[in-house]
């Protein structure tokens, strides 16, 4: 399979009173297109700051981040932005989408950016709506659908550009389990069938079961990272695999 | 710039209700900027009226008199004098007086009664009817305003009533033209000769009008009107104690005009300014309310440019349709207003207004956009 992403030795440092803090500390994986991965740790592991790294919100200290050969540190940000819209989808955790525009509007304004608002476009994101179950909801306006509904727009969105990279901070935060799960199995398969590469930050190891690896972060570095269908499974739901020690997996009993 | 104006427009649309009802407020503010500025053009008209549209480049004053007509006192002799100097085309002597015409069972109605020499500077052109003829005539023309308010009309007859030592005392005119508004002190004016004037204005003693009688001020017409100037120099240096001007400096001088042009000029600037502040107090509001989703619209790509140009357009959009329905109601009350009322909507300064009131728009405006434009799309991750 084809190398997406890679993150090089990426540094990223605050400077906090006197001293420094190490937000993220030589973090370095290589993803490949079709994989879906979740990244995981306790608050302040640095999840969040490798994420905006990752998408080119922020400049890391030291180190480089590749994304289908183009390395990010290497852009204006003017650059960095026309990247990220035609190349990174995003789906947040909240205020995912535009307020005042429809399901379909908020899809389409991915078109517009990047200035393929035309017949074929506008198709697409219909398809891609009524793929997701949106088919009802298309006109309706973010504040008349439910929080699933939102986030099965914003993967819309995300997706509609045909992206290499999708990702998706907490998408489930504000989501009772049911929907959790949907949204994320969604998220995933599409990520699998139109062959993205797909970053998924979470709190929530049962959602794990949906992921290719879960790469574990403490204090800013990757702890480990779990590809083997037998962990992620325990990882999902330790009570299945109580014979393996917790410690192996890296969670905190 | 498509999606600029997509994007707000929509917002727009989606939220008329709110921008409608801040349009109402930029409406407001325009309603009262045209108003303030059309009281000042009547009032500045009613007190200028009659000066600015004199048939005459120069007027002179007693030079005592600090330009001020009710202390300026010119004789015959002086009159001659500046007749004589070179340059000096024609000229008409002007006297002015408070006087009143009774209304019957309403308040008197309070004129300015201006005696000129009939055919010379200061006889306004007729609309309707025939010019004063002799020096001395119980005639007079009114000005449109008196015309308006007293009904009266050419063959018709006027009662003045004026203060002769205590005692009113009441003189009939035939009205034998009407001309133009001359409004001269904020009151509309009666013209009558200039003999007949100095029998009919206020005095101690009440007494027939001298054949030569002093006026306030002499307007003169010059042989070349553009040698202002050097023409007034002249005069200042061939006539004794008089002191020439030109019309301007003339109705800016009259008692109260600039104290009370300056009045009006600093409450429309204020007006101005509560605009500025209301409209940049609005949008910075709703720009701090959208933070998150400027910072999730960056995130996605949206340019900087985008982002202020949809602010940019939103600005715009509602400060033109609150100055089109401000404008649109100033027109609609200001049909109502009897003309007796001193507002005039003189369309050049109300074009100003209009323009001062769209540039405010984007004035108030540029915090809000350089705010957001600050946004940072690190907080759509809340990283900001």
């Amino acid at each position: 399979m084809a190398l997406a992403l890679e993150a090089r030795s990426v540094v990223k440092t605050y400077p906090v009173g006197g001293g420094v803090v190490q937000a993220v500390d030589e973090v370095s994986f290589s993803l490949q297109r079709g994989e879906f991965v979740a990244l995981v740790g306790p608050s302040g592991s640095g999840k969040t700051t490798l994420l905006a790294i990752l998408a080119g919100l922020l400049s890391p200290t030291s180190g480089n981040i590749i994304i289908a050969g183009h390395d990010l540190a290497a852009m204006k940000e003017a650059e960095r932005a026309r990247f990220r819209r035609r190349n990174i989808g995003f789906t947040f955790q909240a205020n995912n989408l535009v307020s005042y525009l429809t399901a379909l509007e908020n899809v389409e304004l991915m078109l517009r950016l990047n200035g393929e608002f035309n017949a074929a476009g506008r198709r697409r994101a219909r398809e891609l709506l009524v793929r997701l179950g949106m088919e009802e909801r298309l006109n309706s306006l973010p504040r008349q659908l439910s929080g699933g509904q939102q986030q099965r727009v914003s993967i819309a969105r995300s997706l509609i550009n045909q992206p290499t990279l999708v990702l998706a901070d907490e998408p489930t935060a504000s989501l009772d389990t049911e929907r959790a799960f949907q949204v994320v199995e969604t998220l995933a398969s599409l990520v699998h069938e139109q062959n993205r590469v797909g970053i998924m930050v979470t709190h929530d190891l049962r959602l794990v079961e949906y992921t290719d690896r879960v790469i574990q972060l403490l204090d800013g570095r990757v702890e480990r990272i779990i590809s083997s269908e037998e962990d992620l499974a325990c990882l999902a739901d330790p009570a299945e695999c109580a014979m393996i020690p917790m410690d192996v997996l890296g969670i905190e009993e | 710039m498509f999606t600029a104006i997509h994007l707000a427009l929509k917002e727009i649309w989606r939220n008329r209700g709110r921008f409608l009802l801040f349009s109402l407020v930029v409406a407001l503010i325009t309603v009262l900027v045209l108003f303030v500025a059309a009281l000042g053009e009547g009032l500045g008209s009613g007190n200028r009226e009659y000066l600015e549209k004199l048939n005459a480049e120069l007027i002179a004053y007693e030079d005592t008199a600090r330009l001020s007509i009710a202390s300026s006192r010119i004789g015959c002799e002086k009159r001659r004098e500046i007749r004589r100097i070179e340059g000096v085309r024609e000229v008409g002597s002007i006297g002015f007086a408070s006087v009143s015409i009774p209304m019957g069972e309403d308040e008197p109605f309070d004129i300015s009664l201006i005696g000129v020499e009939p055919g010379k500077p200061g006889e306004p052109p007729v609309v309707t009817g025939q010019g004063l003829a002799r020096r001395s005539a119980d005639e007079a023309l009114i000005d449109r305003t008196v015309a308006l308010m007293t009904k009266l009309q050419v063959g018709d007859w006027l009662t003045l009533r004026s203060v002769q030592g205590n005692e009113d005392q009441f003189y009939d005119l035939e009205v034998i033209g009407i001309s133009d508004s001359r409004k001269y002190g904020l009151r509309p004016s009666v013209f009558v000769p200039i003999v007949t004037w100095d029998e009919i204005r206020p005095k101690a003693v009440k007494g027939p009008g001298e054949e030569d009688p002093a006026c306030n001020v002499v307007a003169m017409q010059l042989e070349n009107p553009t040698q202002l100037d050097p023409m007034r120099q002249l005069l200042q240096a061939r006539v004794s104690d008089i002191e020439a001007v030109d019309r301007k400096t003339a109705y800016e001088n009259t008692p109260g005009y600039s104290a009370q042009q300056s009045t009006l000029n600093t409450q429309n600037a204020f007006a101005l300014l509560i605009g500025v502040l209301v409209i940049g107090g609005f949008f910075q509001i709703q720009t701090l309310q959208k933070v998150p989703q400027i910072g999730m619209l960056k995130a996605i790509g949206t340019p900087n440019t985008i982002v202020a140009m949809a602010v940019l357009i939103q600005i715009v959009a509602v400060t033109l349709l609150g100055v089109a329905i401000g404008s649109l109601v100033t027109l609609g009350l200001a049909s109502a207003f009897p003309p007796t009322i001193p507002i005039v909507f003189e369309p050049q300064s109300g074009a100003m207004a209009v323009a001062t009131i769209l540039l405010m728009g984007p004035v108030g405006g540029l915090v809000s956009i350089r705010y957001s434009l600050r946004v940072e799309p690190l907080t759509a991750l809340g990283l900001g």
